[in-house]
């Protein structure tokens, strides 16, 4: 399937997957790219070096572009943009902020920049500062997330920019991706489904949780610092809503979810950990290699829209 | 030039009825997000015809930073 993205980033199918801290490393990205997607390693919080490691190891298991997400609070951001281009990476998904100064040295290396926004208004400022395409997130999704929805994003973004727009939050199958077109988007990001793919190295129990999930098991943690993140209802998460609720401060609710992501990822601690996930984890039912997930979404997908 | 820049603000952040002085930043005191602060920053590119680019925002905390930066830009008004 052709569209302006998939011309764009050299990609079979305008199906990316998200650049998720810890969850999105080398072995996703690659499953992902090979099967004819766009893989992501998600760098997070993560080293320049670790990210480096990273992508040399797509590097070797795939011909195929494969990009990496920054996220731009991430203290060694400014090395890590110069590790894309240093090994020569395709792509670069940006969240968490604004990338207007690396814009300049990552259009000159030929980097296609694709910042997430979350509102039309950010879309039109990063469209001017050189965007090759954005990917238009809704508070749907998991992780870190904004205060809009894919329904209601899609369709205002893509009025608003000329480069093409990728939709994501809340899309796990053929007729989320079916969706998504009829909104105006040009391509696809799914991260949860993703997350319990056969090449997704989270802990089983994380996978487990995931696929257990019912659509009313996540909640928003987080509203009350400007930065909500959204995760499967656990120990934690009631914690921490009990604690903002009393009105804690910044600092003791940090402590409360200070490297808790990996907690759940690596080592499986699901009641203490963040689970993150978005609303559609209740539509993810197995674990499926990607290139599966993939042709699955597809064939649906564009039934969907050709009787349509 | 600040009255109108007042008015500004107040426009697209709804905060009629607070003061606002050159010290008044946009996050602290008018809780302002990021999001908020793209729009604010169009409203005043096509109010005063100057393009800011996006690696300059991080420059803009103040009302009265944002004066200065139109003014550095050669605005009169």
């Amino acid at each position: 399937m052709k569209t302006r993205i998939t011309e764009l980033l050299g990609i079979e199918y305008p199906i990316i997957q998200g650049g998720m801290a810890w969850v999105a490393e080398h072995n996703l990205a690659a499953a992902v790219s090979e099967a004819g997607g766009l893989g992501i390693i998600g760098a997070g919080g993560a080293p320049a070096e670790f990210v480096r490691e990273q992508i040399q190891k797509v590097k070797e298991a795939t011909q195929k572009p494969f990009g990496v997400n920054i996220m731009l609070m991430n203290p060694e951001a400014d090395a890590i943009a110069q590790v894309v281009v240093d090994e020569g990476v395709k792509v670069v998904t940006t969240g968490a902020g604004n990338p207007g100064k690396y814009m300049e040295m990552w259009k000159a290396a030929g980097v296609k920049v694709v910042p997430v926004v979350a509102s039309a208004g950010m879309a039109k400022l990063m469209e001017r500062g050189g965007a090759d395409a954005v990917i238009a997130e809704g508070m749907e999704s998991g992780g870190h997330i904004g205060s809009i929805t894919t329904m209601a994003l899609v369709p205002q973004v893509v009025d608003a920019v000329d480069i093409p727009v990728i939709a994501a939050g809340g899309i796990a199958d053929g007729r989320g991706f079916a969706a998504a077109f009829m909104l105006g988007a040009e391509a696809v990001q799914l991260g949860t489904r993703f997350v319990a793919a056969k090449e997704s190295i989270v802990h089983a129990n994380y996978k487990a949780m995931l696929i257990k999930a019912k659509d009313i098991d996540s909640a928003v943690t987080g509203m009350s610092t400007g930065h909500p993140v959204r995760s499967i209802r656990n120990k934690m998460t009631k914690e921490y809503l009990k604690m903002e609720k009393e009105g804690a401060d910044f600092m003791e609710l940090e402590k409360l979810t200070l490297g808790s992501l990996r907690k759940a990822v690596t080592e499986g601690d699901v009641v203490n950990g963040t689970v993150m996930a978005g609303q559609i984890a209740g539509l993810v039912k197995k674990e499926q290699p990607c290139k599966e997930i993939i042709s699955e979404i597809m064939e649906e997908g564009l039934a969907l829209m050709r009787s349509s | 030039m600040l009255e109108r820049v007042k008015e500004i603000i107040e426009e697209q952040l709804n905060v009629e009825g607070v003061e606002i002085t050159e010290e008044t930043r946009f996050k602290e005191d008018l809780e302002a997000d990021s999001l908020d602060l793209f729009e604010l920053v169009m409203a005043f590119e096509e109010e005063y015809g100057v393009e800011i680019p996006s690696e300059d925002l991080e420059q803009i905390t103040t009302v009265g930073s944002i004066i200065k930066y139109m003014q550095d830009k050669g605005v009169n008004a």
